[in-house]
């Protein structure tokens, strides 16, 4: 039982530091809460990700009827994620916008958003998308604090708020701090509450990309138990087979 | 095997041989199902939906599902007329082998008469036979009420793409499942009761 | 229907020699019974090849070696074709299981001398199993076309234009481009896929025939075949089968146990198995913040960065590099040792094996960090080990005490 646990405690500090490689910057990441489990924050997730994020992103290795791995329904897939008529159960999902228009408003064409959760972590996509601020010095009028001098508008605005950046002074070591100045639809009642709202939002968006990335992830760990498991059963049989052999050796 | 068989470890070599047995079948199942169709070509092959009302009267137009030619003929009256003239000269006039589904299985095998719905591929070896609604034309004589040609092995079909006697094609065309959506609108592969 | 197949299999053996090589390398062939633990790596590697070429071509059937189409066909297979998730994390992971299972292969040779006399050849034909197989998972890496298959090929084969006066000309021969592009994608596919295979299969069938003919080494390093019975099987030798073949067993289905462990639960292991950057669709323009081979060839691309260029070139570290592979190649005449198991040999042996141990996955872990000036000096020193421990073999392992060799061979 140690011995595992100290295996896991490696694996979790080798993945850790392979993270921070894979994000390059030094800024500090929040946790993502990822439940691959919760089917209802998978279906919000692929609503906010159909209706906002598919206007300039493509999502073209993945098939709306793959939306059944989450638990929806062919009607709930057309109807919820309000489909056109022209766009088939089986078709992949492409951006509203063409790339090349795309390019010309942001410089860079919007990367497609597959596997965005196997390139970039979790924790990255969750901080990423909760930590755009104003900044009157940018063509967009936005920046954002993982990812400096981002060529996407903050298209999220409306739900979240205006964000604003405090920069303070903690005994000699500069602190960046984002405060909420105007807030966003998603808030019903006081600042916290809103926060929490539009954390609750992202939390299911990011849930839905690492779903999106990775679909295999929804049998495979279930299939996996039942393999490990019958190779247990396997080495234990091959184990005693191989005492009986070996038993007239000696 | 003979001097004093040891009962414990004979077992074990059974169970060990059928688990790896269990073993083996196991891992090579996922490598099997990997030759079945994939999604992206389950998708090329999803329903197709076609407009008929648009299709002018004796003509046919194609349409491709799963890959194949499916033809939709709009017959006018007189094709219809004919159809019922030449059972005699019919391997299988009644269609009582299944090549369509239950509910084309009438002398038109449409569900409307007027539109019939076909796979166009010969039931010999495949080929896609020519569509020839005219009447008695020199090259196929004067018995011939308009339907298909096979230019491969000269396979014959009247105009409800049933087989003649004495061609190589065996049986009749195959009537695709499909189901009108509403009018005009019609739904090649599939035939569910559910509305889509 | 027993008397049949025995009917079928004497027919067969009249015309081809089933029963005798069935015999000659399974059913007597006499190892050594002392094997432990170490000695399950050599029948492990042979089922990975196994996995790797199953898999391989049910993976074959839905790439598509084209610089346009190859990274989309990847999500292709991992999305759209049935259970081409598994056939791939299959594939990635034994890529690394390979080398996990060749690398403790090989320090088992190092530790019991299994190179020595008579098996300096059977040691050399698996050295050249060893560089295949680093050739074929450096092209299997392109295939993907992400960010790091495209990287990390376009600065290794950049090592190559270092090569003084041909480099500039070789490395465009290996590329058949000016950059890393859809052509070298095409050719790497065509050698991961059948060239570099076909070698592999062939010289494993190599290593195989000849460790049959001198026979196993074993944990104490003496040979059994000095005490022979009437019948002239060794003494202290059992027949592979039915011994090892459920020994061999039982540490194959252990091994599954991990392997599919890391396929079903872990197929990326944190980035080191499938690093991040390579789910980004490959960016000549592009090239990433850090670069790193996989783990396995990173022993090799630290003593690379470690060594300084000279007179404007980076050709030493290549040549250091290529040395530090090749210089496998010279162990059964660089060890000049009384005995061949670590078990009898003396204390300085037993030093410089645990520091070449150290300097190896150090470099190992250096070739993943970026190359600081701290990570960098101490690449050097562990460079300047690993050499050590090769090139002083002559004088410490005769000057080293070591302790005397039983006559047959010890159980525990």
């Amino acid at each position: 039982m140690k011995v595992i646990h100290k295996l896991g405690m490696l694996a979790l500090l080798l993945t850790a530091s392979a993270m921070a490689l894979a994000s390059g910057a030094d800024v500090h990441l929040d946790k993502a809460p990822i439940d691959l489990k919760n089917t209802a924050s998978l279906q919000r997730g692929a609503k906010l990700f159909t209706s906002r994020c598919l206007a300039c992103h493509s999502a073209s290795y993945m098939r709306y009827n793959r939306l059944r791995d989450i638990g929806m329904s062919e009607d709930q897939i057309k109807k919820d994620l309000e489909l056109p008529e022209d766009v088939k159960l089986g078709s992949t999902m492409q951006a509203a916008m063409d790339a090349n228009s795309a390019k010309l408003a942001f410089g860079e064409a919007p990367p497609d958003l597959s596997v965005i959760a196997r390139s970039r972590s979790a924790d990255w996509l969750y901080t990423y998308m909760r930590t755009f601020y104003a900044d009157p010095g940018r063509a967009s009028g936005w920046n954002n604090l993982v990812f400096p001098s981002v060529g996407m508008p903050f298209v999220l605005a409306d739900l979240q708020g205006k964000q604003v950046l405090r920069v303070e002074n903690k005994k000699g070591h500069e602190v960046k701090k984002l405060v909420l100045e105007s807030p966003g639809t998603m808030c019903t009642a006081g600042s916290s509450l809103c926060v929490a709202g539009y954390d609750a939002a992202i939390a299911d968006l990011t849930n839905y990309l690492v779903f999106m990335s990775d679909p295999s992830k929804m049998v495979r760990y279930d299939l996996g138990y039942i393999v490990l498991g019958f190779l247990f059963v396997l080495f234990a049989l091959l184990y005693a087979l191989k005492k009986e052999v070996w038993k007239d050796l000696h | 095997m003979t001097e004093n068989v040891n009962l414990s470890k004979r077992r074990l070599l059974i169970a060990t041989t059928a688990a790896g047995g269990v073993a083996a079948a196991g891992a090579g199942t996922p490598f099997v199902l990997s030759l079945m169709p994939s999604e992206r070509a389950k998708a090329a092959g999803a329903p197709v939906e076609v407009d008929v009302s648009a299709i002018q009267p004796g003509m046919m137009i194609g349409v491709e599902w799963q890959g194949k030619p499916v033809w939709i003929v709009r017959r006018t009256q007189e094709m219809l007329d004919l159809l019922a003239r030449h059972d005699d000269k019919l391997v299988d006039p009644k269609s009582t082998v299944p090549q369509q589904p239950e509910y084309c299985n009438n002398p038109y095998r449409s569900i409307k008469p007027e539109y019939l719905v076909v796979l166009g591929v010969c039931t010999h070896l495949g080929c896609s036979p020519t569509y020839r609604p005219e009447v008695a034309p020199a090259d196929l004589g004067a018995d011939w009420p308009g339907g298909w040609f096979c230019p491969c092995h000269g396979s014959r079909f009247d105009l409800a793409a049933r087989v003649y006697k004495g061609v190589p094609a065996p049986s009749n065309m195959i009537v695709p499942p499909h189901k009108y959506l509403g009018e005009g609108r019609l739904l090649i592969g599939d035939d569910s009761k559910e509305a889509a | 229907m027993m008397n049949l197949l025995k009917n079928l299999i004497g027919w067969i053996d009249a015309r081809f020699p089933l029963i005798s090589t069935w015999k000659a390398h399974v059913s007597e062939y006499y190892a050594p019974k002392n094997f432990n633990f170490w000695y399950f790596f050599g029948s492990l590697a042979l089922m990975v090849l196994v996995i790797q070429i199953a898999s391989g071509i049910f993976l074959t059937m839905n790439y598509k070696p084209d610089a346009l189409f190859a990274f989309a066909s990847v999500e292709y297979i991992m999305r759209d074709v049935q259970w081409g998730w598994l056939l791939r994390y299959i594939h990635s992971t034994g890529a690394s299981m390979f080398f996990v299972v060749i690398y403790l292969h090989m320090f088992r040779g190092l530790m019991y001398g299994s190179y020595r006399k008579p098996r300096e050849l059977l040691w050399i034909i698996g050295m050249i199993i060893y560089l295949a197989l680093m050739g074929e998972a450096f092209m299997g890496y392109l295939l993907p076309w992400g960010q790091m298959s495209f990287w990390g090929a376009q600065v290794i084969v950049n090592l190559f234009s270092s090569v003084p006066f041909i480099g500039h000309d070789l490395a465009i021969l290996i590329r058949g481009d000016f950059v890393v592009s859809d052509t070298t994608l095409n050719r790497f596919f065509a050698l991961h896929v059948i060239a570099i295979p076909l070698i592999l299969v062939l010289i494993v069938v190599a290593h195989l025939v000849a460790l049959h003919e001198v026979g196993s080494n074993n944990p104490d390093g003496i040979e059994i075949k000095k005490h022979k019975d009437a019948n002239g099987h060794p003494l202290d030798g059992i027949p592979f089968h039915p011994y090892y073949t459920v020994k061999d067993g039982v540490g194959a289905v252990g091994f599954l146990i991990i392997f599919c462990a890391i396929v079903f639960f872990a197929p990326d292991m944190g980035g080191y198995f499938l690093e991040y950057n390579n789910f980004v669709p490959a960016n000549p323009m592009k090239t990433p913040e850090h670069i790193a081979p996989v783990w396995y060839f990173t022993p090799y691309y630290a003593i690379l960065r470690a060594v300084p260029p000279l007179f404007g070139s980076q050709f030493p570290g290549v040549v250091a590099m290529g040395v530090a592979t090749v210089i496998f190649f010279f162990l059964p005449w660089l060890d000049r040792g009384k005995v061949k198991s670590i078990r009898y040999r003396g204390p300085i042996y037993k030093t410089f094996l645990a520091l070449f141990v150290v300097s190896f996955v150090g470099l190992g872990w250096l070739g993943l960090m970026p190359a600081t000036p701290t990570y960098t000096l101490i690449s050097r020193i562990l460079a300047v080990v690993y050499f050590a421990f090769f090139l002083l073999m002559p004088w410490y392992t005769r000057i080293d005490t070591c302790k005397p060799e039983p006559d047959r061979v010890t159980s525990k």
